[in-house]
């Protein structure tokens, strides 16, 4: 990779989930990492998050859940990022992800799913290797 | 988590270095026995009470809650045959921030942590059966807790209990939402203005009951180090007392109803001392900057559980041998009333096999441990006692950084304090990760594990059609005249600047919905910005 800005990170907070110190703490992690990221704060909607990605420009659209909504939330963000064409960015997602639900969130679109525990390092590696 | 560093030394987790040996010398030097006191009188270190667990043992009073109000009465019912001795009320959370079950932005989490509530019929149902006044009940809500109160005690009153009797909780502390756990509605100022709402009304019409239970909890596992979940909370229990001051009350008229929602996870010693510290010197706060004269209003009373953020994913069936470790913290600290996260609490709702472990894990403390035999069994020890002297300055002098700095309601409206502690959690995550802080089977003792599946509290959308099916009901079928009106005399009266609680009262006794009473506040209150800082 061979760029001069930045890579322009989105970490939202999707839903009524008030959980936040998973978001926060990686958002910290990514910007010591050099990436520029935009936190959203909590209850974003998936129009807002699809609004945010698009008028930002950002390369990665990153969501943090913990509160057990993520399917629902990210079948209704899939739709409004396909409309919005923003399939190109890759779309991340973190938190209390059961194992059982990773096939699923495959099929709606998401490039990578990093539960509870997974070290910044792979997130950030992750990104570098795959964000254009 | 406690440092040890290359060249020998051990630093706890609040910062104190602890030594290889202690004695008589380091109790002494570090402020002497002046504050231990004996069990059930001032400064009260030792205890609240003269005989602590050997007239009762701690409430047990796990966290529960899901689906529908009848399914929630069911798990209600089945944790109090097993020997549960009170109720924690977990909310789902559309209700948790004001919103009715067929709100939009509800889809989708209806039920899903906690029970849904939209009206008084709801909590009706949810406490079928239960005597209210066997089974003291504990309302985790924040945000909307001025309602979820109101309906308690209209649910109550139309049972035929009388509330100036009741006992009780409501979690009720607005404050440390803004800083971790994230319920707000209104902002900062009006949410402050609620709570001391409650304050008051609980004052005149509901004396034995708690108003609030200022968490220390959630400052500790968003980020904070023990002595700073102490000092956050004080902090926040003052801001509440300073404004209910203002309204012309006595400090002895509420400050004996103030609880607190303390963490146990972390090094042991560290806990047991931090809670010792911490009776000691609210009583001390109390008394001598309140001026109250009452020793309960002295009393810091407390449910210490939960440790959430001491469990890990890894190794999962290490959380129970945490939660009974954690367990015996809360006991040696002398609580009132004790609730553990179960093991699987981290991913779901905890199964009806979970929750009793974690009750029986309890059990086994009371009825083969002997942690009722005596109280407060590690006093004397030279070590708890000049922890317990070291983790008090170290709590008053937090408090006076926080002063200095324009005080906690300033510092949580800016997002000071929010970014200081996600500064802290970020630092520990990446201690952790490095192997700098010891955390067995994520850094230590690690062995190769698939991702498992856990027995997942699945989402019942039948479930959440049918609260909507009553909701409507309720809305069809209530007098809706009389709805009305409370709910103009709820927006009317928030605009006066009164107290809103007897409006409330008189709105869910209407079945006026919360997401309807919410709407009225926020109409004069306005919503909450989040200040975006991380």
């Amino acid at each position: 990779m061979n760029r001069q800005t930045p890579l322009k990170v989105l970490i939202a907070k999707p839903g009524l989930d008030g959980h936040d110190q998973g978001a926060k703490v990686v958002v910290r992690a990514l910007a010591d990492a050099g990436f520029e990221v935009i936190y959203t704060g909590l209850r974003q909607t998936p129009e807002a998050v699809a609004n945010i990605a698009l008028e930002e420009g950002v390369d990665v659209i990153g969501l943090s859940s913990m509160a057990g909504s993520h399917l629902l939330f990210c079948t209704r963000l899939a739709a409004l990022i396909k409309e919005r064409g923003l399939e190109q960015k890759l779309w991340l997602i973190g938190g209390n992800i059961p194992v059982q639900d990773h096939q699923a969130l495959r099929e709606i679109g998401l490039d990578g799913i990093f539960p509870t525990g997974t070290h910044f390092e792979e997130i950030i590696s992750f990104i570098r290797e795959n964000a254009s | 988590m406690t440092e040890y560093t290359e060249d020998g030394r051990v630093i706890n987790e609040s910062g104190i270095e602890i030594k290889k040996v202690y004695g008589p010398e380091e109790v002494e030097s570090s402020g002497g026995v002046e504050m231990v006191g004996e069990p059930g009188s001032y400064p009260f270190t030792r205890g609240i009470h003269k005989e602590m667990y050997r007239k009762r043992p701690w409430t047990m009073r796990q966290y529960a809650g899901f689906g529908n109000p009848s399914d929630t009465n069911q798990r209600f019912k089945y944790l109090i045959d097993n020997g549960q001795t009170g109720l924690n009320v977990a909310f789902d959370l559309p209700t948790q921030i004001g919103l009715d079950s067929d709100d939009p932005l509800a889809e989708g989490e209806i039920g899903r942590v906690g029970m849904a509530v939209d009206s008084l019929r709801d909590f009706e149902i949810a406490f079928d059966g239960i005597d209210l006044e066997k089974i003291t009940v504990s309302l985790t809500i924040n945000g909307s807790a001025a309602i979820a109160m109101a309906m308690y005690f209209a649910m109550a009153e139309k049972r035929g209990y009388d509330i100036s009797r009741l006992r009780g909780t409501a979690q009720n502390d607005i404050l440390k939402e803004f800083i971790g756990r994230g319920t707000w509605v209104f902002p900062v100022e009006p949410s402050v203005k609620l709570v001391c709402d409650t304050i008051e009304y609980c004052a005149e019409h509901a004396p034995k009951y708690s108003p609030v239970s200022v968490c220390g909890y959630h400052i500790r596992e968003s980020g904070a180090n023990p002595v700073q979940e102490i000092a956050f909370a004080f902090c926040i229990a003052r801001a509440y007392a300073d404004e209910t001051l203002k309204r012309g009350l006595d400090i002895d008229e509420f400050a004996g109803r103030l609880s607190y929602n303390l963490n146990i996870f972390g090094n042991l010693f560290e806990q047991v001392a931090k809670f010792r510290a911490a009776r000691g010197l609210w009583a001390k706060i109390i008394k001598e900057q309140y001026g109250a004269t009452d020793p309960k209003s002295m009393w810091l009373r407390m449910i210490a559980g939960g440790g959430g953020g001491g469990l890990t994913f890894e190794q999962p069936e290490l959380n129970i041998v945490r939660g009974a470790y954690y367990a015996l913290i809360s006991a040696l600290s002398g609580t009132q009333t004790m609730a553990l996260c179960s093991y699987d609490e981290a991913y779901t709702i905890p199964t009806e096999y979970s929750a009793r472990l974690s009750l029986r894990t309890m059990q086994l403390l009371t009825d083969e441990m002997g942690l009722c035999d005596t109280v407060d069994p590690l006093a004397g020890s030279y070590y708890i006692e000049t922890l317990t002297n070291e983790m008090r300055q170290e709590i008053e002098r937090e408090m006076e950084e926080v002063d200095q700095a324009g005080g906690i309601v300033k510092l949580v409206s800016s997002g000071e304090i929010q970014s200081k502690v996600s500064a802290q959690a970020y630092q520990m995550q990446r201690d952790i990760q490095s192997g700098k802080f010891r955390k067995v089977g994520v850094n230590r003792h690690r062995i190769d594990e698939e991702e498992r599946e856990v027995e997942f509290h699945s989402y019942q959308e039948e479930d959440a059609q049918a609260q909507i099916e009553s909701l409507k009901q309720i809305r069809r079928e209530r007098d809706q005249s009389k709805a009305d009106l409370a709910l103009t005399r709820v927006k009317d009266d928030a605009q006066a600047g009164l107290n809103v609680m007897p409006a409330i009262m008189e709105a869910v006794k209407a079945y006026a919905t919360v997401g309807e009473i919410t709407t009225r506040l926020v109409e004069v209150y306005g919503c909450y910005q989040e200040p975006i800082r991380f």
